[in-house]
């Protein structure tokens, strides 16, 4: 039992990092990377809101009616959201300025709802923390990794400090879009081969976590997993 | 009877293989190579080594670690390499040009699946990459020898700059045939490419439609507006984007139709670029963005197969 919530602990920082793996939340993933430190404030940012947001939902997920969960949960995590905003903006205002949009953005962001769908409204409040923890932690790591790569040969600086040769010699389109999109992809490439493309592949098409599992009562996992036996 | 032999086609085979058709590339490139180091000095022989030895590591390693064929023997990563060096300028860092060379081989061309399989010209987008990456450093020109430049010149504009309205003599007609003008290593001297070019087209490496639909209508089009046709047609990268790079077999049409469209289609972009763009020149852009297209024009100029029916 202890075990499994370790596992619970763990899930989200390689096995199933919901950027480099699950794919989510990709969009502040490229735009906010261009430097350390607003990688940190995101990903701190994103893991405060997804704690709050999955024991919240979690408490409340016998309550809410499955008809109208997804402007429940999108209501309690604008509310976590418009939250961080107001104090970011009153204590941090040079993190607020750097990332701009992408803060009050958080609550479309598809990690939160994402986990509020697959994981908080099936779980209790304390595995649900702990997932949460588990997915704000790999996404601060893949955030800060990507935006450590993106600084330090783009800008030649980490969190703002210059790096001695690469200060002169910077590759500025590193921290532009196309050097984003290269960066991202050679990141997925490495985690998957990393992992020996398991990292994907590893679902066996159970329906906890399916989305569609109301709709189809376990009929096409059934049927994959008999063309899967073939 | 005994002389009749029963076999499945293709029943002409042509001798041509990646490793002949590379050489007859690398040969051809010769004459712009000693231009280069004729008019830039002996830097551009440094840079151009460089890029083709950064290239084919690139290429052997890459291929080491993913289990592949190794595939530096037909040479198309030296050419590719090679290419690229005659594209950049002689006084870039030499960090740089070995950046341009990983990027080119690595991520243009090994990531998409290699020879073949990229979907636009390595050297071009490699090129393109370092344009945006480098913005000063790959428009920093010194001057060539026998040029106009005053003697105590650090750094000489291209006749396409200064047509834009930057300060400097504009080269005359002869210099630009030459070669004696600021600009990238292997793209100044006209005279040195239309030597390689038509040594290609001789060889049937490649057909006359890609580079005369992409230089006659930059010709055609520059005179329509009003500007001086054969100064544009020789300025900037055109002769080396239009024999060497448009004419890349992965990413041009196959067909003779496909190729004058292909052409037609750099030119325009090249002019427009040119004309009303920001940069002052636009030979790479059209290239890689005609690459984009190809598939398409591709497919729209597909020979139909004799006797083929409309399935």
């Amino acid at each position: 039992m202890k075990n499994n919530k370790l596992k619970i602990l763990t899930n989200g920082i390689i096995k199933e990092n919901p950027i480099l793996v699950l794919i989510l939340g990709t969009c502040p993933f490229l735009a906010v990377t261009t430097q350390a430190s607003n990688a940190i404030g995101m990903g701190a940012a994103v893991t405060f809101v997804l704690l709050c947001s999955n024991v919240m939902i979690s408490l409340l997920r016998k309550v809410i009616s499955d008809k109208v969960r997804i402007p429940c949960y999108i209501v309690v995590i604008a509310s976590f959201v418009t939250l961080v905003q107001m104090i970011v903006k009153a204590y941090l205002p040079a993190l607020d300025v750097a990332l701009g949009l992408y803060l009050p953005l958080i609550v479309v962001n598809c990690i939160i709802l994402g986990r509020a769908e697959m994981f908080a409204n099936k779980n209790n409040p304390l595995d649900s923390a702990l997932d949460a923890i588990g997915m704000g932690v790999g996404y601060t790591l893949a955030m800060l990794a990507m935006a450590s790569i993106r600084e330090i040969f783009g800008a030649g600086t980490w969190f703002g400090l210059p790096v001695p040769v690469l200060k002169d010699n910077n590759i500025s389109i590193m921290t532009m879009a196309p050097g984003g999109f290269a960066i991202f992809g050679i990141l997925i490439a490495i985690i998957n081969k990393a992992s020996n493309g398991k990292a994907i592949k590893k679902k066996d098409f159970s329906c906890e976590g399916c989305p569609s599992a109301a709709a189809c009562n376990g009929q096409n996992c059934a049927e994959k997993r008999e063309a899967a036996a073939k | 009877m005994n002389n009749m032999i029963v076999s499945v086609n293709p029943h002409v085979y042509a001798k041509d293989t990646t490793q002949t058709i590379m050489r007859d590339v690398l040969i051809a490139l010769f004459p712009a190579v000693i231009a280069s180091i004729i008019f830039f000095g002996v830097r551009a022989l440094l840079v151009e080594a460089v890029c083709v030895a950064v290239a084919v590591v690139c290429e052997w390693a890459f291929e080491k670690i993913t289990n592949r064929p190794i595939t530096i023997m037909d040479l198309s990563a030296a050419v590719t390499g090679l290419i690229l060096a005659l594209n950049l300028p002689v006084s870039i860092p030499i960090w740089q040009a070995m950046f341009g060379a990983f990027v080119a081989i690595i991520v243009v061309k090994q990531f998409f699946g290699g020879i073949g399989q990229n979907f636009a010209n390595p050297a071009i987008t490699a090129r393109v990459i370092m344009l945006v990456a480098f913005s000063g450093a790959m428009t920093n020109w010194l001057p060539a020898a026998f040029s106009n430049a005053p003697a105590d010149a650090v750094t000489a504009a291209t006749p396409l700059a200064i047509l834009g309205g930057a300060e400097g003599a504009l080269p005359t007609l002869a210099q630009m045939f030459l070669g004696a003008r600021g600009g990238s290593m292997g793209e100044t001297s006209c005279l040195a490419l239309l030597i390689g070019g038509l040594y290609l087209i001789y060889r049937r490496v490649i057909s006359w439609h890609t580079p005369v639909a992409f230089i006659g209508t930059v010709l055609v089009l520059t005179a329509l507006l009003g500007k001086d046709p054969l100064y544009q047609v020789m300025a900037g990268g055109l002769f080396l984007g239009a024999i060497f790079m448009a004419t890349d077999y992965t990413t041009s049409p196959p067909t003779p139709a496909g190729k004058l469209i292909f052409g037609v289609g750099c030119g325009l972009i090249t002019v427009l670029i040119r004309v009303w763009g920001n940069y002052p020149e636009g030979v790479s852009f059209s290239i890689l963005l005609m690459n984009i297209l190809n598939p398409y024009i591709s497919g729209w100029t597909k020979t139909k197969p004799f006797g083929g029916v409309q399935a």
